[in-house]
């Protein structure tokens, strides 16, 4: 178990974004989490960075409860995390390259050429090769997206949480990152956390599926199992709506 | 009764942000312990000093010349002239270049960096930093205090002979010699007049960096936030200067 919330309920203020939610997600497992807008996915990803602290609960990641760490202990675990944002979140005084480069010259003692070629590839491999020199505010929103990938991968972690990382990509680089999310798992063993809300996607990457419905975890399956639920709340998500 | 609850509540906020504030001061400190990367401490110093310089000279270059020109004629009737030259340095020294920088400067460099880290939390640049293992504080706050300590005495030194060289110039439209305006700097005006005024400007720096980020970094969603925390900013930073001169001149020239 690489990833485990035991009872967890997060409220801002007097609002109660996430009930009671107990999830365990297993070491080279890839889990899509799915949901309305709104219904506290990202928050979710948010809680198992440490970006947010549960309200009540724990979040075990390996053998630690994060929620009881401070920031230094909670960096340490951050070092085997990587996260893509759901709006890129690049950092926008730092060209493409720099900015995939950012966590290993923070972090680790690689020279510079070594550096430069691990960016090279991992901007390679989102298809973003001649794009090194360029500042993020002069990307599209799908390019960022996928330098917001490349950044996250550069460090090789054990675990990646992606919030919507197809979100505003053209269906063939969306297939591409499927692909490229499979792969992770499949030879380096990385455990992921992707929210989406395109299903296709989902029942492609995802070796168990969790429907959140208002703060609630109310399905989580395969994706066999997700397709003929017999939840109407699940059905009415999968189909858009459209009762088939 | 309502004006008493208009009083505390002004008053709670008051000790809130300067409790954060001060919070935030010590955490930085605390940051200092790894050496900071050099580098991002250069960045800023280069950025602070070029923004700033041009501003402060033309500020300086005026302060002095209208000090000097509201003094002249009556240093001039009580046949004083010979004193102008340390009189006018003295003042730019103690006071008016260290204040007036500093105000400068939050206006400028306050706001600047406020803005900067503001947007960056608004666009959760300060998360991804935190998830990548990188104390914001570290990377933004600190390079940020350092820069300013060092700067702002450096635009004080600077602003302080633009000041003394425009009260040159009026005094000698006044037929005050420039030997005799050199003469009295010489006779009047000791090396503490000058540093004073230092330590005051690395206060002041200390200042604009902690506030400027403070607000930063605690920004509201959007570009509205955005915009209330640079005003705020520099409304703090500027009314912190004023009062801590007033105390710092207490402590350093009584
Ligand atoms: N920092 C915050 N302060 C207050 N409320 C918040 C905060 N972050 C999230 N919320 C609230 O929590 C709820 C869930 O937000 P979240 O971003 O997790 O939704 P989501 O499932 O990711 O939605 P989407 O698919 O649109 O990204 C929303 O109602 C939002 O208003
Ligand atoms: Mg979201």
């Amino acid at each position: 178990m690489l990833i485990k919330l035991i009872d967890v309920n997060k409220s801002f203020k007097d609002y109660k974004v996430l009930k009671n939610i107990n999830l365990s997600i297993n070491k080279g497992e890839t889990l899509a989490i799915i949901g309305a807008s709104g219904s506290g996915k990202s928050t979710l990803l948010k809680l198992m960075i440490g970006l947010e602290r549960p309200s009540s609960g724990q979040v075990w990641i390996k053998n630690e409860d994060i929620a009881k760490l401070n920031e230094e202990e909670l960096d340490k675990v951050r070092l085997n995390m990587g996260m893509v944002f759901q709006y890129s979140a690049l950092f926008d005084s730092m060209t493409v390259a720099d900015n995939v480069a950012f966590g290993l010259r923070e972090h680790s003692s690689l020279t510079e050429a070594e550096i430069g070629h691990i960016v090279e590839e991992k901007l390679n491999t989102v298809g973003l090769k001649d794009f090194a020199n360029y500042m993020p505010n002069e990307l599209s929103g799908g390019m960022k997206k996928r330098v917001s990938l490349a950044r996250a991968i550069a460090f090789e972690p054990e675990i990646i949480l992606y919030d919507e990382p197809t979100s505003g990509l053209d269906p063939v680089m969306a297939g591409k990152i499927d692909k490229l999310i499979k792969y992770t798992q499949e030879k380096m063993h990385v455990t992921s956390v992707v929210v989406t809300h395109d299903m296709d996607s989902a029942y492609y990457i995802a070796d168990r599926i969790a429907m959140i419905y208002e703060g609630e975890i109310i399905a989580l399956e395969d994706a066999h199992a997700i397709k003929t639920s017999s939840d109407k709340r699940v059905q009415e998500f999968i189909n858009g709506g459209r009762i088939i | 009764m309502f004006i008493l609850e208009a009083v505390g509540s002004f008053v709670l906020r008051i000790l809130e942000t300067w409790g954060g504030f001060i919070i935030l001061l010590f955490q930085t400190l605390k940051q200092c312990k790894r050496i900071p990367r050099m580098r991002y401490v250069l960045q800023q110093m280069a950025h602070l000093g070029v923004d700033t310089l041009p501003i402060v000279m033309l500020t300086m270059l005026f302060t002095g010349m209208v000090v000097t020109l509201q003094t002249v004629t009556e240093f001039i009737k009580f046949g004083a002239q010979s004193t102008i030259g340390g009189v006018v340095t003295i003042a730019v020294g103690r006071e008016l270049g260290p204040v007036l920088v500093g105000v400068v400067a939050a206006g400028r460099v306050g706001a600047a960096i406020t803005a900067e880290l503001s947007t960056m939390k608004v666009t959760e640049q300060i998360d991804a930093l935190e998830v990548m293992a990188t104390n914001p504080i570290r990377y933004l706050v600190v390079p940020r205090l350092i820069a300013c300590m060092v700067m702002l005495p450096l635009l004080v030194v600077f602003g302080d002979v633009i000041g003394s060289f425009g009260g040159w110039v009026i005094a000698n439209y006044y037929d005050v010699s420039s030997f005799m305006y050199m003469q009295s700097i010489n006779s009047f005006v000791v090396i503490h007049d000058f540093t004073g005024g230092l330590i005051k400007a690395v206060v002041f720096g200390s200042i604009i960096a902690i506030i400027g980020c403070y607000y930063g970094l605690n920004a509201g969603n959007g570009a509205e936030g955005v915009g209330k925390a640079a005003t705020k900013s520099v409304v703090d930073a500027i009314m912190a200067i004023f009062f801590f001169n007033c105390f710092l001149s207490l402590l350093l020239y009584r």
